[in-house]
């Protein structure tokens, strides 16, 4: 099957989505995860869930929006994709639910029981979806059991195999990294200079998770491929690992903002490396390569998918320019008088 | 159970609860900005503490609506997994702009509103709540569009073995998807005002913040009953549209059996779906279901015999929805007069005010039943016409839809329990205190 122009075109945005997705959340994903190691007492972790607040829910529209352009570009890909993950997709959506009721109403009623109780689940859910998402792509990268009529063969404990759960250590790890930075650049001494310090050290098991994960998709799954073949590529990887060089410099000079974009630019060239070595699949088959999911057998009609490239060419740069302008609005250090109670 | 079964029973449990929340996100949005409007135009400190009480209920609500709708967007790949590809060429794409156009701006601005209290402008603060409000309703009209393709597809062809979109522009412009704009929206207008009267009776009944909740209580007893009445008006047109494009679903809701010449209207009846007949009947006016639907006293209105067993909709359980919607609607339409005509002195009513403490559930059972006269009106069709629910499921095993049904039921359960105690509990307590409002309140967190 030949591919259209417009298949490659939002098989690049699917992936643009996705790393946009994983490079916002992953900071508030990855503060929540933290909330217990970087807050120690209440007036702390108030701070923490302040910092996040104004952001968790726009970041999180990302991943709807990942999930709706894998519906309306690539609908095969998403009704597979989607069925076949089941279990752990759910377990993904339970987590981020409980996580945004948790953040909404933790200081909405006054009760150390209340806070505590909401406390964990905001914890909770917060690292397992760092979990969850990192297990689900390491296993696209690998490919999943689907057969020839895209039906899942295995369960969800075969996605829990050893290259799916390092990609989700890597996740957790990477995650908490960008998350303690941000909560650095938020938020004052003493709790700012505690982050910078977990971030360091969380860098570094970081950076040994991806060197392991890159290792690893040498024999696990065919991404490397299409960097043998097209040499070009491999500025992806190297952007990645120039980016995450940067990261301890910056957070030793205090320079915490700059950390975070390094770290962000390190998110994003990441996912640009497991998306260009996944092209042209969406969702690879581990039975037969014959009946994997690609932009060529899962794509929408190019009359649906140039429709869809107006809409976000008009309208993803309005959308960027206010997410743009509300962050600088909220670029401000937490302050005492933002934790008033 | 089977899989259809529980995949069908899983999805309405999160529809349901998913529209739990999003009538009032789409009205008290408004209703916020416009008090904090009033604020700004007038000065009056009472529409600024106003903005900022009624605000904090919309967020808790919001809060919940939010999350509910994720999981909405992600069941149709993971339990209805043939629909999602026989239509994903239509209908993704409708969801994909929906989550461009509106959740981005809905989000962003709700949280410039809330958090940026003390930190920009109150006139830039007060246009992001409106943006949120716009933004809400922006979700509504595209997620309207949607479903209103699967009530009445257009705009599509038959290829490769798919629905695959024609024309845009149909979808666009496809009349049934925007009488329910025009129904669903209005409706969650009158449920969001109706709980700014409800709570204001509460509280003037108590002689708490007695000008702060008779503001309140003027406001929007003139925005209920602007939405109350048109309602009453748009249903009837909205009925004649189902009665034309979906004669099944209409056979239902007025349980029709026999194809009838100058129809006659049912007030009550007792479907018996075996028998194929009503096994009781209360009041029965002759002529009039063919008026009704038609215009036309004569006209002729098909029953739903015309059709084979397999291609008709639970009866039952439509034409009592329909019933209990459409008697809502009329005491709505009279309750929000009343509450019109006393609305300078609302205190010296304490009859009316007790009445709209008790009313605020009804228009949530209200919408509820309207939306299952939509959805379980169209059944067997998950797409009327085209493609059928049984034929949309996702290959799952039993167990897994076995563990997935009850963990939302829990989880929704239990989160829906405590989202309302906490809405009441912030309700009761009322508005915080001026000082508080201007100092550390609107440094609040969320």
């Amino acid at each position: 099957m030949e591919m259209n122009v417009f298949q490659v075109i939002w098989y690049i945005l699917w992936g643009v989505l996705w790393a946009v997705y994983f490079t916002l959340d992953g900071f508030d994903l990855g503060g929540g995860s933290l909330l217990y190691i970087l807050g120690k007492d209440e007036k702390e972790r108030r701070t923490i869930y302040q910092s996040l607040g104004p952001f968790w829910d726009g970041n999180e529209v990302w991943l709807i929006t990942a999930g709706g352009a894998t519906f309306a570009a690539f609908p095969k890909a998403y009704a597979v994709m989607f069925s076949a993950l089941y279990s752990a997709l759910l377990l993904l959506l339970f987590s981020l639910i409980i996580r945004g009721v948790a953040i909404e109403y933790r200081n909405k009623y006054d009760s150390l029981t209340w806070r505590k109780a909401w406390d964990f689940l905001f914890f909770l859910g917060s690292l397992l979806p760092a979990l969850l998402l990192g297990v689900a792509f390491a296993n696209i990268f690998k490919g999943v059991a689907i057969d020839q009529n895209g039906i899942f063969r295995e369960t969800l404990f075969h996605l829990l195999n050893p290259y799916g759960l390092l990609g989700g250590l890597l996740f957790v790890f990477c995650f908490a990294t960008h998350g303690a930075i941000w909560v650095a650049f938020k938020t004052s001494d003493p709790l700012a200079k505690r982050a910078g310090n977990i971030a360091k050290r969380l860098w570094v098991v970081t950076l040994i998770l991806v060197i392991l994960f890159w290792a690893y998709s040498f024999s696990a799954t065919k991404l490397w491929q299409n960097y043998i073949n097209n040499p070009i590529l491999f500025v992806f990887p190297a952007l990645a690992v120039v980016c995450y060089l940067a990261v301890p410099a910056l957070l030793q000079k205090k320079a915490y903002f700059k950390a975070w974009v390094a770290s962000a630019l390190t998110i994003v060239s990441f996912t640009a490396w497991g998306i260009a070595g996944l092209f042209p699949n969406i969702l690879p088959s581990s039975i037969d390569p014959a009946y994997s999911l690609t932009l060529m057998n899962s794509s929408s009609s190019e009359l649906t998918l140039k429709i869809m490239t107006i809409v976000a060419i008009i309208f993803v740069p309005i959308v960027l320019a206010y997410t743009f302008w509300a962050y600088k609005t909220f670029s401000y250090k937490v302050t005492e008088k933002d934790i008033a109670y | 159970m089977d899989v259809l079964m529980a995949s069908r029973l899983q999805f309405a449990a999160a529809a349901i609860f998913h529209f739990l929340f999003v009538p009032l996100t789409l009205g008290l949005s408004f209703l916020t900005a416009i008090f904090q409007t009033l604020w700004l135009k007038t000065g009056d400190e009472d529409y600024k503490r106003a903005a900022r009480f009624w605000g904090k209920l919309f967020l808790i609500n919001f809060g919940l609506g939010v999350v509910t709708g994720i999981t909405l967007e992600f069941q149709f790949g993971t339990n209805w997994r043939f629909y999602s590809e026989y239509v994903g060429d239509v209908f993704g794409s409708l969801l994909a702009i929906e989550a461009t156009l509106a959740f981005f701006l809905e989000s962003t601005f709700i949280a410039v509103w809330w958090f940026g209290w003390n930190r920009i402008s109150p006139k830039i603060n007060t246009l992001a709540i409106w943006l949120t409000a716009i933004a809400s309703n922006i979700s509504a009209l595209w997620i309207l569009i949607a479903n209103g393709w699967m009530q009445h597809p257009v705009g599509y062809v038959l290829r490769n073995g798919r629905a695959e979109l024609e024309s845009f522009t149909a979808v666009l412009t496809n009349s049934f998807a925007w009488w329910e704009f025009l129904h669903t929206v209005p409706a969650a207008y009158v449920l969001s005002g109706f709980f700014v009267l409800g709570v204001s009776a509460w509280h003037i009944l108590r002689k708490n913040e007695l000008s702060l909740f008779k503001k309140s209580f003027r406001v929007a007893a003139i925005w209920t009953v602007v939405f109350s009445l048109y309602l009453i008006v748009e249903g009837h047109i909205h009925g004649a549209e189902v009665a034309d494009k979906q004669p099944t679903k209409l056979a239902a809701m007025e349980s029709l059996w026999e194809q009838e010449r100058g129809a006659g209207w049912v007030l009550l009846a007792i479907p018996d779906e075996e028998g194929e007949r009503n096994s009781l009947e209360i009041i029965r006016i002759p002529k009039v279901l063919s008026l009704l639907a038609f215009h036309d006293p004569e006209a002729e209105v098909k029953g739903l015999k015309a059709w084979p067993k397999e291609e008709r909709p639970p009866v039952a359980l439509t034409f009592f929805s329909f019933r209990i919607m459409v008697a809502l609607g009329m005491l709505f339409g009279l309750l929000s007069l009343l509450a019109f005509i006393k609305r300078h002195n609302p205190e010296d009513s304490p009859g009316l005010l007790r009445i709209l403490i008790w009313n605020i559930p009804l228009p949530y059972i209200a919408a509820q039943a309207g939306w299952i006269v939509a959805e379980v009106g169209r059944q067997p069709w998950i797409v009327y016409g085209l493609m059928k629910t049984k034929d949309a499921v996702s290959p799952l095993s039993s167990v897994q839809i076995g563990l997935s049904f009850p963990a939302f039921i829990i989880v929704y359960g239990i989160l829906g329990i405590i989202c309302f105690w906490l809405m009441a509990y912030h309700a009761r307590k009322g508005p915080e205190p001026v000082e508080t409002v201007t100092s550390t309140l609107e440094a609040k967190l969320s």
